[in-house]
């Protein structure tokens, strides 16, 4: 019942969206709201029936309908409850459903929003969304059926991958796929500007919050896929250059191009043919990163099956990119700039630097993921391109984009005196000397380490020095210390959510650096009763024990920290056996710190549990990377309030 | 206003990029040639599901089949179980053997597969995974044809086709047989 039902909306879900594409647009050319009206029915309808195929997939799994080819590969009937609904985004054709319903709610805001706001731009971004829509329900329905009846009917199902089993996994694709499929309301915007010509400012100015949230997400995303990685595959690391973490990466990266280069779009009439250019490059690195992933062009760790899919997601790239450039070519002579460069001490090219470093970064992350292919298509020779080439590339460009982030919000427009810089920049930069020849006597001995952790300081303190001033002048004017830092911040919320921004990102900068250059692992194998020592902490081996969970077996081993801050605490590191699984899925334990985290993973061990082998790593400052997002989250919802400025 | 042909040739620029992408769907990454083929077949003795034994050492001189599956795998197991089962029926008085491993599987959802599709030719569970470690089998299926003389001689991954299944068997069955 479920296969035939869930078909039938897709089915019917796909002619809505294409009808509504076709209908916005002939509404929009011809100047008929009735037929964009009749569109925006469509898309109602789209929501509704997608809405009811995600409901229709999650009824299955909760009841184990193994009728459904994909409710029997994804779970079986030991899967706990709250997996079973993860499930539904946990392989590919789950996951194409989300990212399709996702498109269609944002299409629902968008029609909540902008239908009487942007009526010139409006039949258009809804044919623009509902064409995406359409073309994930294609994909749906054609290349990977999510609804798919299993014959014969199985008496258990085969599970769901157990990496998969992680509170992370709840949220991870999520967030990931909100940034994705966020970027889809830009684009339609962009593409609806030059279709009508209407190439101004308006459209920048619509979808700013727009970009921003969806850049949220992409960041959130991003940074729980580490906390994942970090704490479920027992590698202790977080980042690891993989080609689908790369995927996601890339829009992330001309994502922040763009919220700062629609600064200067609004405030000097410049770089419109950039800014409709990068959203054109986010949204087709989002389509990118769904190809890469579900193609199998190029090995990953987070690859999903094989199949024909690929084609079609390359098609669909194809589609959007020659059209976006084609748009582009077409309007041209009229994207011309009206303001034009007068100094380069200036902030307008503070930002133009920090696009193009994120341009340049971008490409080199593009160029390495795809080297591989490059090199067999070239030489015929299978090559892979790992972290250091990654690393090299992009610190140098990282370190550049740092020291912007202190200079561009304080160096003034147009061209920046002697005495502006003077009065923004002495002291962050006799703040951040000092801190460097501090790190340095401190016994911080890598230079890498020094540099980033001065710039992080000298970016602070820039910071820091604004809002001394601003709080000043307001209690100038009479108003006392705290009251005055909050009106401030409410205020001028659009700037100062974008200092707390910076301020995350510079919390996350610190965590790299930190782990990267004072984490401290070995691996060893101890008898029970014995210890060993690491970076100051001592662990005891105090057994093993057996466990028959839901649905795996487990075997798990206790350890005692016994010296220092944590003493007494009990890390419990497991090995977990999966009945669906060729090898044993590690299951790590830790105990997170401000500074330090003490992280576990249990390795070989004697079947009568005298012995065991045990991965013990003492990770610096990793921590700060997850508060960084935190703030992040402070400082987004900061900066999309609506303005108060001109009200007060 | 200025006249700008040349800006035709921008969406030109994405061309080479998009043929590149192309051009990995004739490429597999994972394709990386297993290192058993042409060694000689690691020996195992299991027992079936009937509770007979089941080992290789035994059928020196004969054409082996080895299949592994899973009941979980679908659909490509459930693809080529009928083609093993028919292949096992044409073949077995010329000395071809079926061989079919069961990984990862529970007991009893691996019988009810067996009975779903009617198979006639030995499989085993293969609860210590050892001899799929042995065989260095990645996924399942994976299928191993085994010469008279014992030497894995192909390795076909996913389901395993009635052409692939006799084109490979009669190639292997037109060989001299070895010396006993």
């Amino acid at each position: 019942m479920i296969p035939e039902a869930g078909t039938g909306a897709l089915l019917v879900a796909l002619v809505l969206a294409l009808y509504g594409a076709v209908a916005a647009a002939v509404g929009g050319r011809r100047g008929r709201p009735a037929l964009v009206e009749s569109a925006q029915h469509a898309a109602l309808g789209v929501f509704a029936l997608l809405t009811a195929a995600v409901l229709l997939l999650i009824y299955a799994f909760l009841t184990f309908d193994f009728s459904v080819r994909y409710v029997a590969n994804n779970t079986n009937l030991g899967t706990p409850f709250y997996y079973r609904i993860t499930a539904l985004w946990g392989a590919l054709e789950g996951s194409i459903v989300l990212w399709a319903w996702l498109v269609s709610i944002y299409t629902l805001i968008v029609i909540l929003r902008h239908r009487t706001s942007a009526r010139q731009l409006y039949p258009w971004v809804l044919t623009v969304m509902l064409t995406v829509v359409a073309f994930f329900l294609v994909v749906m329905t054609m290349p990977a059926p999510v609804f798919s009846r299993m014959m014969p009917v199985p008496a258990d199902g085969r599970g769901l991958n157990p990496l998969l089993e992680d509170s992370g996994m709840i949220t991870h694709p999520v967030a990931l796929y909100l940034g994705f499929t966020g970027f889809t309301v830009p684009f339609a915007f962009a593409v609806a500007a030059l279709v009508t010509g209407r190439v101004g400012d308006f459209w920048i100015t619509t979808t700013r919050r727009w970009t921003i949230v969806a850049w949220y997400f992409l960041s959130l995303g991003l940074l729980i896929g580490g906390w994942w990685s970090y704490h479920v595959l027992g590698w202790g690391g977080y980042w690891a250059w993989d080609p689908v973490e790369n995927a996601a990466f890339m829009p992330w990266l001309t994502g922040t191009a763009l919220l700062h280069s629609v600064m200067i779009q609004e405030r000097r009439r410049m770089l419109r043919l950039w800014n409709l250019a990068l959203v054109m490059l986010t949204f087709s690195l989002t389509l990118f990163g769904t190809f890469l992933t579900r193609s199998g062009v190029i090995a990953s760790v987070h690859a999903f099956t094989q199949g024909s899919i690929g084609v079609f997601f390359l098609s669909f790239l194809a589609l959007v990119v020659l059209v976006g450039l084609g748009l582009l070519a077409w309007r041209w002579d009229t994207l011309g700039a009206q303001g034009e460069l007068d100094s380069v001490v200036s902030r307008e090219s503070a930002f133009l630097l920090n696009n193009v470093l994120l341009v340049a970064a971008t490409f080199t992350v593009f160029f390495g993921t795809v080297f591989p292919l490059l090199s067999e298509a070239v030489r015929d020779v299978k090559v892979s391109v790992g972290a250091p080439f990654f690393n090299q590339v992009n610190v140098p460009l990282f370190l550049s984009l740092i020291f912007l982030m202190g200079v561009g919000p304080l160096i003034a427009w147009r061209r920046a005196s002697l005495e502006n810089l003077r009065r923004n920049f002495l002291w962050p930069i006799v703040i951040g000397v000092t801190a460097a020849a501090l790190f340095r006597l401190l016994g911080v001995r890598s230079i890498l380490a020094v540099v980033t952790l001065a710039l992080t300081v000298f970016v602070a303190s820039t910071i820091g020095v604004d809002l001394v001033r601003a709080t000043r002048a307001r209690r100038a004017m009479g108003e006392r210390a705290l009251p005055a830092l909050g009106g401030l911040l409410l205020r001028h919320n659009r700037r100062y959510g974008g200092f707390v921004v910076h301020l995350a990102i510079l919390v996350v900068a610190v965590g790299v650096t930190g782990s990267q250059a004072w984490s401290v692992h070995t691996e060893t194998t101890l008898k029970r009763g014995e210890q060993t020592e690491l970076g100051g902490y001592r662990i005891r081996f105090d057994g093993l024990r057996e466990s028959q969970e839901s649905n795996h077996g487990k075997v798990t081993g206790t350890f005692t920290v016994v010296n220092g801050r944590a003493a007494g605490a009990v890390l419990e590191p497991a090995k977990k056996f999966y009945p669906q699984e060729q090898s044993p899925i590690a299951y790590v334990d830790y105990r997170l710190g401000l500074v330090d985290d003490i992280y576990l993973v249990l390795g070989d061990f004697a079947r009568d549990g005298t012995s065991a082998t045990v991965k013990f790593q003492v990770n610096r400052m990793v921590s700060w990377i997850w508060i960084g997002g935190l703030v992040l989250t402070l400082g987004t919802v900061l900066a999309v309030l609506p303005e108060r400025r001109k009200a007060a | 206003m200025r006249r700008r042909p040349w800006r035709w040739l921008l969406p030109l620029t994405a061309v080479p990029v998009l043929a590149l992408l192309a051009y990995g769907f004739r490429v597999n990454p994972r394709d990386i040639r297993s290192p058993l083929v042409g060694r000689p077949a690691a020996p195992f003795a299991l027992t079936s599901f009937e509770g007979a034994p089941m080992q290789l050492g035994a059928l020196r001189g004969k054409v082996v089949v080895l299949n592994f599956w899973a009941s979980w795998c679908y659909p490509a197991c459930y693809e080529e179980a009928p083609v093993l089962e028919r292949g096992w029926r044409a073949y077995r008085d010329r000395d071809v053997v079926v061989l079919g491993v069961d990984i990862q599987d529970k007991d009893e959802a691996g019988r009810k597969f067996i009975r779903d599709f009617s198979l006639t030719f030995p499989n085993a569970p293969d609860h210590s995974g050892k001899v799929s470690v042995d065989y260095g089998v990645y996924g399942v299926p994976e299928t191993f044809f085994i010469d008279r003389a014992g030497a894995i001689r192909v390795k076909h991954v996913s389901a395993v086709t009635d052409q692939v299944f006799r084109d490979t068997v009669e190639a292997l069955l037109a060989e001299p047989a070895p010396p006993r």
